[in-house]
């Protein structure tokens, strides 16, 4: 029994810790406003309030905390990108991520699984090993493994040569981890909000004011505020909030879904990819699988479901894993992923003076929040664009200088 | 023991007692009667525990006996998560208890319910990280713990396939308020969908009671399920679970190893409640459920329940309990009346005239139990005071059966995936229907009607009301609608939390009263907030029983109101769904060229490629770089034969073909004359090369394009996506599949063609280089192109699909006195990359433009448009930042680097090698990298990073390497 439990059984009276404060009344102004109370948006206020010493923040969500694509996703951390600019900023992300349940106090469930992706072809096995180059060569633990290998990392699949597709081999990313992501939002709010950062969960905005080319103000349905700057994280949202602020972005906003299964005794160590099958599947500590695959065909900013999803996702899950036919599906979701033509993110500055863009996370936002959060909340706090992120500036777009994250971002969520 | 709990008829509806089944559970053998379901028939033989909790191990047993808790989860075999109080007994079925380390009934790992308190909500986020990394310690002992049933490694998934469905009006639910509206929505003419989970219809006036003396529900159900049996406009689909509902009306529904995918015009939920458990100290013992499970118990199965029973009752339902409970023969101890007064309705009439001792303005202390909690033995209850609380002296009542009547829920989750909204009444304490979409509609107890009469109305207005949706003359609504009634079914708080805790609100995940309210103090007081920190409702009856009880407690320890804690909703499916009910039989199937069974008589070794098969080499898997020379050896001195049917074609016919191709690929094609084939390259519009292929002008409106193996389809796709918005006068088809090819390469090539082939001028003036001509090979009817992939003379020849192999067998035939043999895709690699020749896709990437990879040239700088062109002009302008240039290695006894091996310049990475090979042709390394702008001239050094991390140092040389003046493919 871990001691800082002990408290709780010996306490005549439980020892109750309010982590978030009630949502007070919105002032007339902060310094920086956030629009978006995800992970992105409360790591950047965690960073201004911790690192820059910025505590007149208000961070604005129209539901609750955490609600969009934090709740959402399935909580896979990888750094195991193909260009070095992702390598050395999603790199970044997981070693920041090692250290949040010191940093918060608050424990995230870090959990370091090693993360396989199947090469079903031939074509697969060359993006592997250029994923593994590339890895190597900026010091991230990635390799090209074989089935004689995969069979030991992973035993539990199916890898005869009869299947469908046979695995072929496999990149093999022994950091790949998962995390509470809940837990992940919950830190970075409870602790900004410690430090003086206002969380206002169930504020939409609605409008943002601005003169003479810089942004001013933002008008929520609870009155309007001004500010100094703003950081927009809106995943899902991207468009429509960028629409408000007068700039239009490169992103298309699709939805993605996931489902868990029923929970089970453990079997499953790894977290396993399959970009040919298009899946994806770990099991949590609760024993539940975690399964996703391929984002939908259609743009929408509906977050409804759909059985084309499960019946597709199951029949290549036991392609992989055919013990798994009598196990239960236990509930599905949706949500909705901002794609850029290059699926890389979009960090910095807007047209808009003083207003920051946080976007593009397509199926990739959560492994990268304490990154993100990082350097924008530096970003805002010094005015200067950190290095790590100047690559993957808007105006990329306008220069066609695209990332070529194509091959390690679409299924290998 | 031998089922000395069974009553005799007209108990058990369901259940067969000419058929005895016997089975085990836990080792032991047992009997039942065909029709039980594990949990029925274990019950019949006095055998409760069935499973073990999933944090604290307390010992579980029937709750619902509707398959809507997680407390009957039992193991079967090949099977976790087995609902036991849904799954029909087999014989000789091997059935155990799940999560438990010893035996069911003594499982050691029952001492963490002793460490509750140390255990709070949310403990593993107050622990277990530190110091260091603890947690990597902590989480093996976590992950040993966790989980529920067991899988079977060597399962393998049985049977399953799908079926459609069509019909104007789906009705969801066979209780009285289904049948009414199935055989309403019949009568107007529609055609009628009834899809119930039980295997025969009823609902509720199979097992509940509607009035004193019982009589009418049952005479009401023969009826009801009468006039739906012998209606010709409803089909019924018994034993089905409706899973979900999603966009347009799309229903799947499982059946036995089936799921129906239904597509109604109109559907009507008719799913009913959920009894909701009260929450006091020990209320998770086996032997303490709810009234209705009690009722079906008794009704369906024809099982006693207990032989001694006190019902906690907060509604009219409580008393029906207590009668169907006396006329099984069980003793009523006493009805613990939560309300101040007994009941008014006609049930609690009949049970107080029958004497019962009814303890008005009761509450629940705790229940007790024999040691090692393994069922109920006694409950202790007490007056309540002003607030609701147990504290007037207690009285400890002996029994071996606690039956809940306290409240209901509606079972709305098709609402929910369809898009409706309920809202917390405060006047009924119950959840109500506040909105529902467009063709949906509900009725019963779902909608807020339990009177019996009531119901039937509603069941029968849904039903006309579902039919006129569908677009059929329902008629008026004659009647006059019962307002919703449910006042007195659901009490607002029946909830007595004990400072001891084991005060259960959600059973799957072990949650107390303290954890809701602890959490809500926590700051996790939105209820999406408090479900996520405290997980309740994420087990896996999914919230039915818990949700509505942490809203309350959430609300009472925030002084708010109900709706203000917010509302969770419910997401699909409605129930466990097996994933081999989703996959069905989730064929993908292969592509098989027409050619494919001659591949494998000449000893092919077949590779994945897209969705097709190819043959890679010809030769023993051993024997693989021998076989490769030897095919490239071939080809290069005398005649080789490759199947390309997996590279074509698309057509493209019409007035707009040449504005098409213009518009579609970056050369220009409007003047290419017909009789001519010419390269194509397609970018997409951020200028990134998607595809690759050769179009052959047959017509002034006629192209024929060939397309990447894997691309075909994404190439179709696109063009029709274009022309969605250019409405170009063009036909584009894809005729992959009508066509087979075959290429022909080799400085003998037309030679032995000429032996096939009479009716095309085959001289090199008759049929130059990038000719395309229609003619007969062999008598049959081809397309023939003058194209070179690998750089020697040769034919591409593509056939009607189903000639495939005659031409095969044809064109090795006339070759045999050349040395024709045929050649594999491994063997195509090398000749193509020693021509020169790039693969889009492998020596191109997500973000390659045309000026990146040397195909500049193929890019038609004066036309107006392409898809692309706005990017590719920009790129251009702002200058290419890597080039791809042909390679050898200084050192020739160099190992050939593998593709993807990194262009560097010491830590900075310029490019990497996208294909290399030794060639035996040229006798030295060829390849194809990406390098930095600065390094494409010829000549130039650079850096491979190969196997190891060894540097080895490559020299940029002019393309192609082989044949440079195109003298041999153009012979």
């Amino acid at each position: 029994m871990p001691f800082g439990l002990l408290k709780y059984g010996f306490s005549r009276t439980y020892p109750v810790w309010r982590q978030f404060p009630p949502r007070p009344d919105l002032k007339p102004s902060y310094d920086v406003v956030i629009i978006g109370g995800g992970g992105h948006g409360l790591a950047a206020a965690y960073h201004l309030s911790r690192y820059h010493g910025i505590t007149s923040v208000a961070v604005l969500d129209k539901g609750y905390l955490g609600g969009g694509n934090t709740a959402r996703n399935t909580a896979i951390i990888r750094s195991n990108y193909l260009t070095p600019e992702g390598v050395a900023f999603y790199d970044e992300a997981l070693r920041l991520f090692q250290g949040l349940s010191h940093e918060f106090d608050f424990n995230i469930l870090y959990s370091e699984r090693g993360h396989l992706t199947l090469a079903h072809t031939d074509a697969a096995i060359r993006t592997s090993r250029w994923r593994a180059e590339v890895n190597t060569h900026l010091g991230v633990e990635s390799r090209l493994v074989f089935p004689d290998e995969i069979a030991r990392i992973e035993p539990t699949l199916d890898l005869s040569r009869e299947a469908r597709y046979p695995v072929l081999g496999a990149l093999y990313h022994v950091p790949g981890a998962v995390a509470r992501h809940d837990a992940v939002a919950w830190g970075y709010g409870i602790r900004a909000a410690e430090r003086g950062v206002e969380l206002h969960p169930m504020t939409e905005v609605t409008g943002i004011e601005q003169a003479d080319g810089r942004v001013t103000g933002v008008v929520t349905d609870r009155g309007t505020i001004k500010c100094g700057a703003v950081i927009q994280a809106v995943a899902g949202m991207s468009s429509v909030v960028a629409g408000m602020a007068g700039f239009k972005l490169p992103i298309r906003s699709i939805p993605l879904q996931a489902c868990v299964s029923q929970p089970l005794k453990p079997f499953l160590n790894t977290i396993v990819v399959s970009g040919s099958l298009h899946i994806y599947i770990s099991q949590s500590s609760r024993g539940e699988l975690v399964m996703g695959s391929a984002s939908d065909p259609y743009v929408l900013y509906s977050t409804r479901s759909s059985l084309e999803f499960t019946e597709g996702l199951m029949g290549h899950i036991l392609e992989l894993f055919p013990f798994l036919g009598d196990v239960k599906l236990m509930r599905q979701w949706a949500g909705i992923t901002d794609m850029t033509p290059d699926f890389a993110p979009v960090m910095g500055t807007t047209p808009l003076d003083g207003y920051y863009i946080d976007a593009g996370w397509g199926t990739w936002g959560f492994k990268a929040t304490p990154a993100c959060g990082k350097n924008m909340a530096e970003l805002v706090a010094t005015g200067k664009v950190p290095d790590m992120i100047a690559p993957f500036t808007l105006e990329r777009f306008h220069k066609f200088r695209m990332l070529g994250e194509k091959g390690a971002a679409s299924v290998g969520h | 023991m031998a089922q000395d709990n069974r009553l005799p008829p007209p108990h058990g509806l369901l259940i067969d007692r000419d058929k005895p089944v016997s089975f085990t559970f836990e080792g032991r053998r047992y009997e039942g009667f065909a029709g039980d379901t594990i949990a029925s028939a274990l019950a019949a033989n006095g055998r409760w525990v069935l499973s073990r909790s999933f944090k604290y191990h307390r010992p579980r047993g029937v709750l619902t006996m509707a398959g809507q808790d997680g407390n009957s989860l039992v193991q079967l075999p090949g099977e976790p998560n087995v609902l036991a109080d849904r799954e029909p007994i087999a014989p000789d079925m091997a059935v155990t208890g799940q999560n438990y380390r010893g035996s069911l009934d003594r499982d050691r790992a029952s001492v963490l319910g002793w460490f509750g308190k140390f255990m709070p909500v949310g403990f593993y986020y107050k622990a277990f990280y530190k110091p260091g990394n603890a947690f990597k310690f902590w989480e093996r002992i976590i992950r040993a713990m966790t989980g529920l049933g067991r899988v079977d490694l060597t399962a393998r998934p049985g049977y399953c396939d799908k079926a459609y469905g069509f019909c104007d009006v789906a009705v969801v639910g066979g209780g009285p308020a289904g049948m009414s509206a199935a055989l309403q929505a019949a009568e107007a003419g529609a055609e009628v969908i009834l899809v119930d989970e039980n295997p025969a219809l009823g609902g509720s006036l199979a097992y509940a009671r509607f009035d004193g003396d019982r009589g009418r529900a049952d005479a009401l159900r023969a009826d009801l399920a009468a006039q739906v049996a012998a209606h010709p406009g409803i089909t019924v689909y018994a034993d089905a679970v409706a899973q979900a509902l999603f966009a347009d009306n799309w229903l799947p529904v499982a059946r036995g190893n089936r799921m129906y995918r239904i597509r109604a015009r109109a559907v009507v939920a008719a799913t009913g409640s959920m009894e909701q458990h009260a929450v006091f100290r020990n209320n998770d013992l086996p032997g303490v459920m709810m009234g209705s499970a009690a009722q079906r118990l008794i009704r369906l199965y024809g099982v006693k329940p207990g032989s001694r029973a006190v019902v906690v009752a907060a509604n009219d339902d409580g008393y029906g309990v207590a009668l169907d409970l006396a006329e099984a023969g069980v003793d009523i101890a006493a009805i613990v009346e939560l309300r101040g007064k007994p009941g008014t309705g006609p049930m609690a009439s009949a049970a107080v005239a029958s004497g019962f001792r009814v303890l008005p303005g009761h509450g629940v202390k705790e229940a007790r139990a024999s040691r090692g909690h393994r069922h109920v033995t006694g409950i202790a209850v007490a007056p309540l005071d002003g607030d609701g609380k147990p504290t007037g002296p207690e009285e400890r009542i002996a029994c071996d059966l606690v039956c809940m009547s306290t409240g209901h829920a509606p079972n709305a989750p098709l609402i929910y995936h369809g898009g409706g909204a309920l809202a917390y009444d405060g006047e009924t304490a119950m959840f109500a229907i506040k909105s529902l979409p467009d063709h949906l509609f509900a009725a019963g107890s779902v909608n807020g009607r339990f009177n019996l009469d009531a119901v039937l109305a509603d069941g029968r207005h849904a039903g006309r009301a579902a039919a006129r949706d569908a677009g059929l003359d329902a008629g008026a609504d004659s009647e006059a609608l019962a307002d919703r009634e449910a006042a007195n079914q659901s009490h607002a708080f029946p909830m007595f939390p004990h400072p001891g805790g084991k005060d259960f609100v959600d059973f799957d995940e072990d949650l107390q009263y303290a954890d809701i309210v602890h959490a809500t103090l926590e700051g996790y007081d939105d209820i999406q907030l408090l479900k996520r920190y405290s997980t309740v409702g994420m087990g896996p009856s999914q919230g039915r029983h818990s949700a509505v009880a942490a809203v309350r407690i959430a609300a009472k320890a925030t002084g708010r109101p109900v709706n203000a804690v917010g509302t969770t909703t419910t997401r699909p499916p409605v129930g466990p769904l097996k994933f081999s009910h989703l996959a069905g039989r989730a064929f993908e199937p292969v592509r098989r060229t027409p050619m494919h069974h001659r591949h494998l008589e000449a000893g092919a070794q077949m590779m994945v490629a897209g969705p097709w098969m190819r043959p890679a080499w010809y030769g023993a898997p051993a024997e693989r770089d021998t076989a490769i020379r030897r095919e490239v050896r071939s080809v290069r001195e005398n005649v080789g034969l490759i199947d390309v049917s997996t590279l074509s074609g698309l057509e493209i016919r019409g007035p707009d073909a040449a504005a098409f191709m213009d518009r579609m690929y970056t050369f220009a094609y409007r003047k290419q004359p017909v009789g001519r084939a010419r390269y194509v390259l397609m970018t997409d519009e951020t200028g990134v090369v998607i595809d690759d292929g050769v179009a052959c002008r047959f017509h002034d409106r006629h192209y024929y394009v060939t397309a990447t193996t894997g691309g075909v389809d994404g190439v179709y796709r696109t063009m029709l996506w274009h022309n969605a918005q250019w409405r170009l006068d063009v036909d584009v088809t894809n005729a992959t599949a009508a066509w087979c090819g075959v290429n022909l390469a080799g400085p003998k090539s037309r030679a032995v063609l000429q032996r096939v082939c009479r009716d095309i001028d085959l001289s090199p003036g008759g049929f130059p280089y990038m000719g395309v001509r229609m003619g007969r090979v062999a008598d049959i009817p081809c397309r023939v192109l003058r194209v070179g992939f690998v750089g020697e003379l040769g034919y591409e020849i593509h056939a009607p699909a189903d000639h495939g192999e005659a031409l095969w067998d044809a064109l090795l035939e006339a070759g045999r006195d050349f040395g024709n043999v045929p050649f594999g895709v491994e063997a195509q690699r090398l000749l193509r990359l020693e021509k020169g020749h790039i693969i889009v896709g492998q020596d191109t990437d997500g973000v390659a433009t045309p000026h990146e990879a040397g195909l500049d040239w193929a890019v038609a700088g004066t036309k107006p448009y392409y898809v692309g062109k706005r990017a590719t002009l920009i790129q251009k302008q702002a200058g290419i930042t890597r080039r791809l240039v042909g390679f050898t290695t200084i050192d020739p006894n160099a190992p050939v680097p593998e593709e993807c091996h990194l262009v560097v310049r010491g830590a900075e990475i310029l490019g990497r090698v996208t294909s290399a090979c030794r060639s035996e042709t040229l006798g030295k390394v060829v390849g194809l990298a990406y390098v930095a702008p600065g390094q494409a001239e010829p000549g130039s050094r650079f850096d491979i990073k190969i196997q190891g991390g060894r540097i080895i140092e490559g020299e940029v040389v002019p393309l192609p390497f082989y044949d440079p003046g195109n003298r041999r493919q153009e012979m």
